[in-house]
């Protein structure tokens, strides 16, 4: 089934003003109705090199497990659980390929990502999360984090130590408890949601929510929800005219219209022919 | 490293570093910051001390703790926090304060058990002065600069009249980041403030705004004092505020 339709995707990355070189990578395909987003760390390019692996890895093979046969397409469309099976698959490996090359390869030694993935099928979303990226969701008036950072930060605002008021001013941003890469197992979080015609969704890396406030984030969703490839340039820049610190990247996920999968065995012949 | 400054009526007695996890502050001489007054608590307070962050926890003292006049039960000590018990005062001053950091916020992983290897690493390198064990993704670990600076409130603020149409001599401040106009789904554009100034966009709409008689294309273009702007087909003066 292809969402080309149904979703519509555009995504924008920057240096920012401070960094020399961009370690995010980002990579989507809205037939496939898959977007992801990722962002590297490590010295040197190696950052660079793990978000770009994870990307391009998790995208290319999602298009095969998904492309190679239609029935297996439909089934895992059909299915919440299966998404899951395949996009978790997907990322194990992704992880297993970057862990080896970090330990094979003195340059890219330690090299690390973080990862926010999702998958748009039959009017739901996979999200699959792991470290700091996060998914944002405008419904309405309403913009709410989808994912929760696995950071210290974020442990430290669940045991209560902190809020997340003080979270803002903390000095440990930095620090996530888990990343891709940088061990033979990972371990990512994943989630399915229900979505409606008309949400926006929102993937960035941390140095887009670091430097530009939720409130602010909301108000240019809302404002240039029309126009996506201004909206996500729009977010690029507010966080360069806060100081830039980090690379910025975003990715905007529309839904036009519902895409159900088809369900019954006719529907599912037809789907086919397509 | 983070550090404690005791005073008493403006008068410095002494200086504490945070270097353990739990640094205690109490009457009773086993605590790492004692106060002999009978206006503190045998064991006043504690201040737990996790990489760069430290928090100051109350222990249920009798004449309670303040922090820069509120009292407090717990809290996130920020650098130059003024911590009082009875008559004496701590000052808290952060190791990054005043500190430029060039490499900021370069995200690393904190692995399990790094914390635990962290905080017995920590009081061992100084009792002992041998190298610090704590694992690489520590070590290489940058502390932040403070806070990003806000946006210069200097700047002057914009405003737009309007000219033309049902509305004409209605003004508003743009004094929003992003302040949006026309009619949605017939043609909309955006006003962004930006350090630099504002800037008109067409957002959508197969008509684009007129700019002093000029028709704009997709691009940002910067609104200077006076310009004319026409969307929809009403004319607006964007200009200055005095």
């Amino acid at each position: 089934m292809n969402l080309d339709q149904a979703v519509e995707m555009v995504s924008a990355t920057d240096a920012g003003m401070v960094r020399s070189n961009n370690e995010d990578s980002v990579a989507f395909d809205a037939s496939m109705g898959l977007a992801v987003l990722a962002d590297g760390m490590g010295g040197y390019n190696a950052g660079e090199v793990a978000s770009g692996m994870a990307t391009a890895m998790i995208v290319s093979e999602m298009r095969s497990a998904l492309a190679g046969s239609p029935s297996a397409a439909t089934d895992v469309r059909g299915g919440g659980p299966a998404a899951q099976n395949l996009l978790r698959e997907r990322i194990v490996r992704a992880n297993a390929s970057i862990y080896q090359a970090s330990q094979s390869q003195p340059q890219y030694s330690g090299m690390g990502t973080t990862l926010v993935a999702a998958l748009f099928h039959d009017n739901k979303v996979t999200v699959a999360h792991i470290g700091d990226s996060r998914l944002y969701r405008m419904r309405g008036q309403d913009l709410r984090q989808i994912t929760k950072d696995h950071s210290l930060l974020q442990e430290q605002i669940d045991s209560g130590l902190i809020t997340p008021e003080q979270a803002r001013v903390s000095a440990n941003k930095n620090l996530v408890t888990r990343a891709l890469g940088i061990d033979s197992a990972v371990q990512p979080e994943i989630h399915d949601y229900d979505t409606q015609a008309g949400d926006l969704y929102l993937l960035c890396s941390d140095g887009l929510c670091d430097m530009v406030s939720d409130e602010d984030i909301g108000m240019a969703l809302q404002t240039l929800a029309a126009n996506l490839r201004l909206c996500a340039e729009q977010l690029v820049q507010m966080a360069n005219d806060n100081g830039g610190r980090d690379n910025v990247s975003v990715m905007l996920v529309k839904i036009r219209r519902d895409y159900a999968a088809p369900r019954g065995l006719l529907a599912r012949f037809f789907n086919w022919l397509k | 490293m983070a550090k404690l400054i005791l005073s008493l009526d403006g008068l410095v007695l002494k200086e504490y570093a945070l270097t353990k996890e739990r640094t205690t502050i109490g009457r009773k001489p086993h605590n790492d910051v004692q106060i002999d007054n009978l206006a503190v608590s045998g064991e006043h307070a504690v201040i737990v001390t996790i990489l760069n962050d430290s928090f100051l926890e109350d222990l249920g003292s009798t004449n309670g703790t303040l922090v820069n006049g509120q009292p407090v039960k717990k809290h996130f000590l920020q650098n130059n926090d003024v911590v009082e018990m009875g008559k004496y005062k701590l000052k808290f001053l952060s190791e990054q304060g005043g500190q430029a950091k060039t490499d900021f916020e370069k995200t690393m992983v904190l692995r399990p058990g790094a914390m635990q290897a962290a905080a017995a690493a920590a009081p061992r390198s100084f009792a002992d002065t041998t190298v610090n064990q704590a694992p690489a993704a520590l070590q290489a670990e940058e502390p932040a600069a403070p806070r990003r600076p806000e946006a210069a409130s200097a700047q002057r603020i914009g405003m737009l009249q309007i000219l033309t149409g049902g509305n004409a001599g209605k003004e508003m401040e743009l004094t929003k980041p992003l302040t949006t106009m026309g009619k949605p789904g017939v043609q909309v554009a955006v006003i962004t403030r930006r350090p630099q100034g504002y800037f008109i966009t067409h957002v959508e709409g197969a008509q684009f705004p007129i700019l002093n008689g000029k028709t704009l294309d997709a691009q940002a273009h910067a609104l200077n004092d006076h310009d004319i702007v026409e969307l929809a087909g009403v004319k607006m003066e964007f200009f200055f505020k005095a």
